[in-house]
């Protein structure tokens, strides 16, 4: 066994059909392009009831009563169940701090929250007893940012704290605090020659997946469940449900059903609960879908933050130093704050050399939405920050904004403001050369034989221009993400793959709990199944709890981690049935004992390429299976007092060029493209590759210039929960991202492989906004931008 | 209720329809065809797009009842009306398809059997399906707009694919899946 995260160095490489390297397409494609492939929401049961939340209509109050006796008097009315009808004293739960209430106990922290749930048989009854459910609530008032949160007399939101960060906070209504203290920032910042400050602002941006939250429960003989259901980390879900349904874990069995995105909106539970407690009350199947107005109550959201800089930088452009302090606002519950504190801090200096720095970085307890993981993580809105401020500094010094980045740029063994080194390679500049170097858009491409084509203009069909008062302007920013679960914790994962011979042809299965959510995880495990085991053959078995736990699908880490762990397993596999053959055949022929050997085509070959035996014949009715459990190396945990420690596992590195156009008179902003340059480690999917790059460019895009829920400041009531007023890109918003794919392996993960989902989101939106200020000269220390922003309005 | 309608090609009446339901409703959940999507339910997304008597609608803004006497093309059926067109448009089913669906009955067939109209198999070829929640919707919107433009411009079939929102891709892969079934059904590719 290689140690753990140490490269096995028994890679056979990618000769086989079908293995990395190579664009395979997706084995669920068919399926999802007929309208086959069944998404949670699809799922039916003979006899299935709906299941319905009730929500709280204010943000901050004391529940004085609840009625259900309307509700359940409504014929088709199965069961109404509030906090008095939990099952057992687990009656919380959470990520990692169990501060979320499965059922409002005496008092709603945030609008929406769950107060009490029906089952009945169609979803209109359900909704409508849900509404015949009375409570009455005494208002309390609501603290909505740092000011309000952390008053000597602020309200608490939650009273009594006893969780591992309560004794460090510097007020309760604190969740995490993360300062990061290196070098001597107050010597540094007398060398500066210029410094430049920034306060910015970032938006409260919603994953928006499409396939709204859902699931299926069904009850099962035994006492126990069975659900079927979207989400981004099975066994995760299981740890925190059972306690709650007192049930051991052995009797809530978890299927995953098709999921419609993600994005980290489904790390934290939503329906799972709620679904399995009527289930089991009911004794019947009980179905849970959310509409789109419920899911933007029913997830987190990426935590808003207010993001305060300075820099300092000398004549020739080396910068001195970085002070920041980070506010991110986490909302009712906990949910994945304090990694995202941890992320925020730890990445706040961007991919760049500062030695000197002083770093802050807190999350808060307010009464607005509850936020954690959305793609990318803290890192997304430091980004946007430090980016602004290096086009700030450039403009001070009078220097190339992207000559600047380039000068100051970290590479393979800089220090992170942890102390930890980066060793791996990180083309930083490379990057940003690449994306400069790519051809830019013709200018007025609006302009055709037929006049201007409105289309092609800021505010398109809307016919507002035919190109008057439209300005150009070109922006570049870059950033670095973490790859995998940080800080110390066991971010493992389990893969199963046997190989048997069936209908005379030997067939790999892979199965892991890994949940596919769109990223294209099945593909991969494929490819790796097809490369390590020289087979043609390869099932993905479904997603269940029946396998150990593959951890969750975020922080770019599956391929990684996963595809590691299914690496190594078919490793494993492969050893086990070459012992066969050499059992079966190796008196045969001295190679089995003399070569190396690998497995291509069906065969057992040499490295000489001499076939030694056909594995159907090696194999014969022996099946070869192997269930094992993979890390990467270990991390620790950042000291809480200077930040210090090696936390991150792997970085992830991407660059983006924006062109737009912005007319200036309406303050209509048209992305004409948007470029990127990633390094990717190895394409184990080329295709699959470009289609992340362009999604989460996409995304990032979103925060740039539409995507914001906004939240009430007196009352914190969201204002805008549906696609109607939470507006996200269309594919007429959506620019041609032309993507470079760059792959220097790191030299510790499978494959040389770098997680790559995240890193896109980050440089996106500050690249957006460095584009809309230099076409306009406002300065924008806000995202998204809105059209009063613009023209002046605001 | 009940609600009679014809669903690709093949007749279907659907009973105790609650005054209240959508077509997209009654097409999931009582006729056993979830192809079409429900991300919004507020007809912002296009996810359950399908034809109307041939005109793409948000099936979610379609009350069951309307639908009555009426042709529905669905994501199922995209298959069999691009064959059908390419036969020249008749309508109708011959009789031999039509006994293929009473014996499997609709939603019924397997990923591998499928035979897959000229868009679908681009999309699955150009990388444009992720998560593959909008890809019902988008299939029938790009299906019903090559229909009537087979040689579409790039501002044309982003105008024409704008009611369909899509949160994985970023649209490129969609670009390139629908100007190579444009290409494909030309004869170009």
């Amino acid at each position: 066994m290689p140690a753990n995260g140490a490269p096995t160095k028994i890679t056979q490489g990618s000769r086989s059909r079908g293995g990395i390297g190579e664009s395979t397409l997706r084995p669920d494609g068919t399926l999802k392009v007929t309208g086959e492939f069944a998404y949670s929401s699809d799922m039916w049961h003979e006899d299935m009831l709906w299941g319905q939340i009730l929500r709280s209509t204010v943000a901050h109050a004391e529940i004085v009563s609840i009625d259900t006796s309307e509700a359940l008097a409504l014929p088709g009315v199965y069961a109404v169940m509030t906090y008095d009808d939990l099952p057992t004293e687990v009656r919380n739960y959470g990520l990692e701090i169990q501060d979320t209430p499965v059922l409002a106990h005496g008092k709603v922290r945030h609008h929406g929250e769950p107060v009490a749930i029906v089952a009945a048989d169609h979803p209109e009854t359900a909704r409508r007893a849900a509404a015949k459910i009375k409570v009455e609530y005494r208002e309390l008032p609501v603290v909505t940012d740092e000011a309000s949160a952390t008053a000597p007399d602020a309200v608490l939101v939650h009273e009594d704290r006893d969780d591992h960060h309560a004794g460090h906070v510097p007020h309760p209504n604190i969740v995490h605090r993360q300062p990061i203290v290196r070098g001597d920032v107050a010597s540094a910042r007398g060398r500066a020659d210029v410094i430049v400050e920034g306060e910015y602002t970032f938006g409260m941006q919603d994953q928006a997946f499409l396939g709204p939250e859902s699931g299926l429960a069904v009850p099962e003989e035994d006492g126990g469940v069975h659900l079927y259901i979207a989400t981004q980390w099975l066994h995760s879900d299981l740890r925190q449900m059972a306690p709650v349904l007192g049930l051991p874990e052995d009797k809530v069995r978890m299927t995953l059903a098709g999921v419609g995105g993600a994005f980290g909106g489904r790390e934290d539970l939503s329906m799972q609960i709620h679904a399995c407690l009527l289930a089991l009350r009911t004794g019947k199947p009980v179905k849970i879908v959310y509409n789109r107005f419920e899911s933007f109550f029913g997830h987190v959201h990426r935590h808003p933050a207010k993001l305060y800089y300075e820099h300092g930088a000398t004549r020739d452009g080396k910068l001195t130093h970085m002070k920041c302090r980070i506010v991110l606002d986490g909302g009712a519950y906990a949910s994945a704050s304090p990694a995202v504190v941890g992320n925020a801090s730890s990445l706040s200096v961007g991919p760049y050399v500062v030695d000197d720095v002083d770093i802050e970085a807190i999350a808060l307890y307010t009464n607005n939405p509850p936020c954690g993981a959305m793609r990318g993580f803290g890192a997304v809105q430091a980004c946007f920050a430090y980016e602004a401020q290096m086009d700030k500094l450039a403009r001070e010094l009078g220097m190339d904004p992207v000559e600047f980045r380039q000068l100051n740029a970290m590479e393979q063994g800089t220090l992170m403001p942890t102390g930890q080194p980066v060793d791996s390679p990180a083309p930083v500049a490379e990057l940003l050369r690449r994306v400069k170097a790519m051809p830019l858009p013709p200018e007025r491409q609006w302009e055709s034989s037929e006049g201007a084509d409105v289309r092609q203009l800021p505010g398109g069909l809307s016919n507002t221009t035919h190109g008057e008062g439209v300005v150009r302007g070109v922006g570049y920013a870059v950033g670095i993400k973490n790859v995998g679960f940080s800080e110390g914790f066991d971010d493992y994962s389990t893969a199963r793959v046997r190989m048997e011979v069936v209908a005379g042809e030997p067939v790999a299965t892979v199965h892991t709990a890994m949940a596919e959510v769109g990223q294209g995880g099945v593909t991969v495990h494929a490819q790796i199944a097809r490369t390590e085991l020289g087979v043609a053959q390869v099932t993905i078995h479904p997603a269940d709890t029946k396998v150990g736990s593959a951890g969750s699908t975020s922080a770019s880490r599956q391929t990684y981690v996963t595809g590691g762990a299914v690496k190594n397993a078919c490793e494993l596999v492969r050893e086990q049935v070459l012992e066969i053959g050499r059992r079966r055949f190796g008196s045969y022929h001295p190679a089995w004992a003399t070569a190396e050997l690998l497995l291509e085509g069906g065969k057992v070959v040499t490295d000489g390429g001499e076939v030694l035996a056909d594995l159907v014949d090696v194999l014969g009715d022996e099946a070869v299976e192997v269930e094992r459990e993979w890390r990467h190396r270990p991390t620790e945990a950042f000291d809480l007092r200077t930040g210090q420690g090696n936390g991150h596992v792997q970085y992830s590195f991407a660059a983006h060029r924006a062109v737009v156009e912005v007319d200036t008179e309406l303050g209509l902003v048209k992305v004409v493209e948007l470029a990127c340059a990633q390094d990717v480690g190895k394409a184990l999917n080329p295709l699959s590759v470009v289609g992340q790059i362009q999604g989460g460019t996409t995304q990032g895009l979103g925060v740039a210039v539409m995507e914001e829920i906004i939240v009430d400041p007196k009352t914190a009531k969201v204002r805008n929960p549906s696609f109607t007023d939470y507006l996200i890109p269309t594919i007429l918003d959506t620019p041609t991202i032309p993507v470079d794919v760059l792959e220097l392996a790191d030299d510790h993960a499978p494959y040389g492989l770098r997680g790559i989902g995240e890193a896109p989101t980050l440089s996106s939106t500050p690249a957006v906004l460095a584009a809309i200020r230099n076409a306009t000269g406002l300065e924008l220390d806000r995202t998204p931008v809105r059209p009063e922003h613009l023209t002046g309005t605001a | 209720m009940r609600v009679n309608f014809t669903v690709n090609g093949r007749p279907q009446e659907a009973d105790d329809v609650w005054e209240g339901e959508s077509l997209l409703y009654v097409l999931r959940e009582r006729l056993g065809l979830p192809g079409s999507k429900n991300a919004c339910e507020q007809g912002e997304c296009g996810s359950c797009t399908v034809r109307l008597d041939g005109v793409p609608v948000c099936s979610c803004l379609v009350a069951a009842g309307q639908a009555e006497g009426r042709e529905v093309v669905t994501v199922e059926g995209l298959a069999d009306h691009a064959r059908q067109r390419s036969r020249g448009g008749s309508r109708g089913v011959p009789l031999d398809e039509a006994k293929a669906w009473q014996a499997g009955g609709p939603g019924s067939r397997t990923g591998e059997e499928a035979e897959l109209s000229t868009v679908q198999q681009a999309f699955i070829d150009a990388g444009a399906v992720q998560c593959g929640f909008c890809t019902p919707g988008l299939l029938v919107a790009a299906d019903e707009m090559l229909e009537h433009n087979p040689d579409p411009s790039d501002a044309d079939i982003r105008e024409a694919l704008s009611g369909n929102l899509c949160r994985c891709t970023g649209y490129e892969k969609i670009m390139d899946a629908v100007r190579l079934a444009a290409a494909r059904q030309s004869g170009e590719v």
